[in-house]
C-alpha cells in the first residue's frame, strides 16, 4: 500500500516530533499545491487549447462555433504575424547574445579579490531588481531625442532612437541587455568560483597562455551553467512585453507577445488569441528542446 | 478552549450581519471612467447628489490605456463592480449588441434629450445603431480635436513681416490645413529647438487615428459607409488620400522624436516652448491655460480643426455618454442619478466644474463661451464633428488602421494610397467576417 511506503520519515525530524506522519505532510502541503497547480495552470492550459479551435470570442454573447485548424491556418499564413516572429527571433538573437557577452565578461572581471569587490558585484546586480515596466519608462527618457542624456553623451544629436523604424528594436534590446546581463553575471560567477584552483594553477606551471586556459579550462567548466543562463534568457527574451510595450509603438518592434496581447485585450479575439499563444509556447518549448539536448551532452564530457 | 472558539466565532458572524445590515441601507453608486480632469470635476459634481439625496456616488478611475480592457473584462464577466460607466463613443455597438448597456430610448423620449443636447453629441455618443433611434448612453463630455498655439509667436511683427514675404499672406490662425502645414513649415526651426507642430502619433489605442481622420474628414473623406459597411472607393477615395498625405507632410515639422504621442506629449510640446501649434482634445486644455502648468499660459491661444481645400471642416469627436451598466444590481438608484443629471442647474454646474457639457442650452450661453480662452473654439467645434466606426468590431477595424498608416506617417515607406488601400482590403475582409454584407 502506498501510504506504508510512505511512512519511513526521519524520526528526529520537527515534524516527527510533532506526531506529524508522512501522510499528514502530504495531505497538509502537497496536496493544496497540486490542487491550486491544476486549477489556475493546467485546467486553463487545456481549457485554452479547446478554445484555440473555436471562434470564441469574450466579448461577444453570441455561442461560439468549432472552427478546427481555421485558427491556426489563418495565423500561419498571415505576414503580418510571421513579421512578427521575424521581429522577436531578431530581438532574442540580439538581446541574449549581449546579455551573455556583457553578463559574462562582468563575471570574468569580478573573478578576482580586489577591494569593495562585494559593494560593486550589488551595485551591477541593481538593474535586474526593478520592474520591467519602470525600465522601460526610464529609458525612454535616457533615448529621448530633446533632452535625453544618451544622445548628448554620444553627440548624436537629434537622432530618435524609439521613432525611427529602424532602430527602435535594437534601442529596445539595448535595455534588454543593460537590466538583464547582471543575471548572466550572477550566474557566471557562480560558475567560476567553482572551477578548481588547482587546475589553474597546474596550467600556470605548464606556462600555458591565457588564451589556451581559458578555452580549454575555465570555459569548458563553466559552459553547463552558461547553458542555464542562455535557457532562462532565451525563454524570457521570446516572452518579452513590458519594456517594448512602454517604449515604442514602432511597428517594426512590435514583440509576438504585444501582438498577441492587442489580439487578445483589444480585439477579444480569444479563440485566435489561444491559437496564437499555443504556436509562441511550442516553438518555446522547441528551442528550450534543443538547448536542453545540447546541455545533457556538455554534461555528459 | 472551545467556549473561546464558539464565542469568537460567532462575534464574527454578528459583526458582518450588522455590516451587511448597514450596507444595505446605504445606497451607492460607482460610476467607471477614465483618469484624468473631467473624473475629478464629475466627483466634485456627484458630491451635491450625495448632499441632496443620501445616496454616496464614486467615481472610479484607471489610466487611458486600460481603460477599454478593464471595463470590458468587466463587462465580458457580467460583473457588477460599476453601476454605471462613461464608455468612449466607439464602445456603443459592443455595449448595445452585447447586452452590456441597458436601453436608455424610453427615458431618452420621456425626457426630450433631442432637443436638450447638441445633435452630434446624440448621433455619436448615445444613438446605435446609427439612425435607429434606440439610445443607450447620455452624452456626458463632449469633445473633440482642437488645437493650442503660441499667440506671441504669431503676433511677433518681425514675424509676421517673414512670413508675409515668404508665403504672400497673413500669418494668423490657420484657417486651412495648407495654411497650417505653410505656418507649421515656417516656424520649424530644429537650430532654435524650435518646432512647427506637435500632431497625435501614438498607435497604440485610437491616438493617431483621431488626427489622421480628422485631416481626412476635412479634406472631404470618409472612413466608410457606416450604414452600408461599403469602405472600398470610400477610405481609399482621393480625398482621403490627400488628408492623409497632409497629416505626413505634417509630421515633418514635429520636435525629433515624436513617434509615440498622446496627449501627454502634445501639450508638454507647449508647456516646454517646443511647437508653435500643437493638436489635442479639448479636454486636456485647462492646464494649458494654469500659470502654474504652463509658463506660457499668458501667450497660448485657441482655434478649432481648420477645413480642407474645399471648405469643408470637420474634427474628429471625442467624448463620452455614460451609461447603465445591465449587471449592476443597482440600476433603479443609476437611473434617478440620470434624471438629476440631465437637469439644468446640473448641467450648468458641470460646465462652470470645467466639464464639457453636452446641453444646447448651456453651450450657446454668453456665460460659457466667454468662460475660458477655448471654450468659443469648443462651441464651434461641436457643430462638426464626425467620429469613428463604433461597430463591436471597432478594435479590430482601429488596430488595422494603425497597422496600414503609421508606417506610412512616421516610418515613411510606401505611400498614402498604398496604406489606404491596405485599410480598405483589411476593413472588408474584417466586416466579411462579421457578416456586415447581408
Amino acid at each position: 500500500m502506498a501510504s506504508v511506503a510512505l511512512t519511513n520519515l526521519d524520526p528526529a525530524s520537527r515534524a516527527a516530533a510533532r506526531g506529524w506522519s508522512d501522510l499528514t505532510i502530504r495531505n497538509m502541503f502537497i496536496i493544496p499545491t497540486l490542487v491550486f497547480l491544476i486549477v489556475f495552470n493546467i485546467f486553463p492550459l487545456i481549457y485554452s487549447l479547446g478554445y484555440s479551435f473555436t471562434n470564441f470570442a469574450a466579448n461577444r454573447s453570441e455561442p461560439w462555433q468549432f472552427v478546427g485548424l481555421q485558427n491556426y491556418r489563418e495565423l500561419l499564413s498571415d505576414d503580418h504575424i510571421w513579421s512578427n516572429f521575424v521581429i522577436t527571433a531578431k530581438y532574442v538573437i540580439v538581446s541574449v547574445a549581449g546579455q551573455m557577452i556583457v553578463g559574462f565578461g562582468l563575471a570574468l572581471l569580478l573573478n578576482r579579490s580586489f577591494p569593495m569587490k562585494g559593494l560593486i558585484t550589488t551595485l551591477l546586480l541593481l538593474p535586474m531588481m526593478m520592474s520591467a515596466a519602470v525600465v522601460g519608462l526610464f529609458w525612454q527618457l535616457l533615448y529621448s531625442p530633446s533632452w535625453g542624456p544618451i544622445n548628448y553623451v554620444f553627440g548624436l544629436g537629434d537622432f530618435a532612437w524609439l521613432s525611427n523604424p529602424d532602430s527602435a528594436l535594437y534601442a529596445v534590446a539595448i535595455t534588454d541587455i543593460w537590466m538583464w546581463s547582471p543575471f548572466v553575471m550572477l550566474l557566471s560567477l557562480a560558475g567560476l568560483s567553482a572551477v578548481p584552483q588547482h587546475l589553474y594553477e597546474a596550467a600556470a606551471i605548464d606556462r600555458a597562455s591565457w588564451w589556451y586556459t581559458f578555452t580549454r579550462i575555465t570555459l569548458p567548466l563553466v559552459s553547463p551553467i552558461l547553458l542555464i543562463a542562455l535557457i532562462f534568457r532565451t525563454m524570457e527574451a521570446f516572452k518579452t512585453f513590458d519594456i517594448a510595450y512602454t517604449m515604442t509603438t514602432q511597428p517594426t518592434a512590435e514583440l509576438i507577445a504585444i501582438r498577441l496581447y492587442k489580439q487578445a485585450f483589444q480585439q477579444w479575439d480569444t479563440g485566435k488569441s489561444c491559437a496564437l499563444a499555443y504556436i509562441v509556447l511550442i516553438m518555446v518549448l522547441a528551442i528550450t528542446n534543443l538547448y536542453v539536448k545540447y546541455l545533457n551532452k556538455v554534461k555528459e564530457r | 478552549m472551545r467556549k473561546i472558539v464558539t464565542s469568537v466565532i460567532a462575534g464574527i458572524g454578528l459583526a458582518l450581519a450588522c455590516g451587511t445590515s448597514v450596507r444595505a441601507q446605504d445606497k451607492e453608486l460607482t460610476i467607471f471612467w477614465a483618469e484624468w480632469d473631467p473624473a475629478n470635476y464629475l466627483q466634485e459634481l456627484v458630491n451635491d447628489y450625495t448632499a441632496e439625496t443620501g445616496v454616496k456616488v464614486t467615481v472610479q478611475t484607471t489610466p487611458w490605456p486600460d481603460f477599454q480592457t478593464k471595463a470590458f473584462t468587466e463587462f465580458n464577466a457580467h460583473g457588477d463592480a460599476y453601476d454605471m460607466v462613461v464608455g468612449d463613443s466607439q464602445w456603443l455597438g459592443a455595449g448595445s449588441t452585447q447586452g452590456h448597456y441597458v436601453d436608455l430610448t424610453d427615458f431618452f423620449n420621456q425626457h426630450k434629450l433631442g432637443d436638450v443636447m447638441a445633435p452630434a453629441t446624440i448621433k455619436y455618443y448615445a444613438e446605435y445603431p446609427g439612425g435607429s433611434g434606440k439610445y443607450w448612453a447620455i452624452p456626458l463630455e463632449g469633445d473633440a480635436i482642437g488645437w493650442s498655439y503660441r499667440k506671441d509667436w504669431f503676433e511677433d511683427p518681425k514675424e509676421k513681416e517673414a512670413f508675409k514675404a515668404k508665403y504672400g499672406y497673413d500669418l494668423d490662425i490657420p484657417k486651412t490645413y495648407a495654411q497650417l502645414r505653410d505656418i507649421a513649415e515656417f516656424f520649424h526651426r530644429p537650430d532654435q529647438k524650435r518646432y512647427g507642430v506637435a500632431i497625435y502619433t501614438d498607435n497604440s489605442y485610437d491616438a493617431m487615428a483621431m488626427g489622421v481622420e480628422s485631416a481626412i474628414f476635412s479634406y472631404g473623406g470618409d472612413l466608410g459607409d457606416y450604414a452600408t459597411y461599403k469602405v472600398d472607393g470610400i477610405i481609399n477615395s482621393k480625398e482621403a488620400v490627400a488628408g492623409l498625405d497632409m497629416y505626413k507632410e505634417l509630421y515633418k515639422f514635429t520636435p525629433p522624436g515624436w513617434g509615440k504621442t498622446f496627449f501627454v506629449e502634445d501639450n508638454q510640446a507647449i508647456t516646454g516652448g517646443l511647437a508653435a501649434m500643437s493638436m489635442n482634445f479639448f479636454a486636456f486644455f485647462p492646464p494649458l491655460v494654469n500659470k502654474a502648468t504652463n509658463p506660457y499660459a499668458d501667450v497660448t491661444g485657441f482655434f478649432a480643426n481648420p477645413a480642407g481645400p474645399d471648405g469643408k471642416r470637420f474634427a474628429a469627436l471625442g467624448g463620452q455618454g455614460i451609461s447603465v451598466v445591465s449587471y449592476s444590481k443597482n440600476k433603479d438608484e443609476a437611473m434617478k442619478f440620470l434624471e438629476w443629471f440631465i437637469k439644468d442647474e446640473t448641467q450648468k454646474k458641470w460646465a462652470e466644474l470645467g466639464g464639457y457639457t453636452c446641453s444646447q442650452a448651456v453651450l450657446k450661453s454668453e456665460a460659457f463661451q466667454n468662460a475660458t480662452p477655448y471654450n468659443k473654439a469648443f462651441y464651434d467645434t461641436m457643430f462638426m464633428v464626425k467620429d469613428f466606426w463604433a461597430t463591436p468590431e471597432y478594435a479590430e477595424v482601429l488596430d488595422q488602421l494603425n497597422q496600414n498608416i503609421y508606417p506610412f506617417v512616421v516610418g515613411g515607406k510606401g505611400t498614402a494610397q498604398e496604406a489606404l488601400d491596405k485599410t480598405a482590403a483589411d476593413w472588408k475582409a474584417t466586416f466579411t467576417k462579421y457578416n456586415r454584407y447581408k
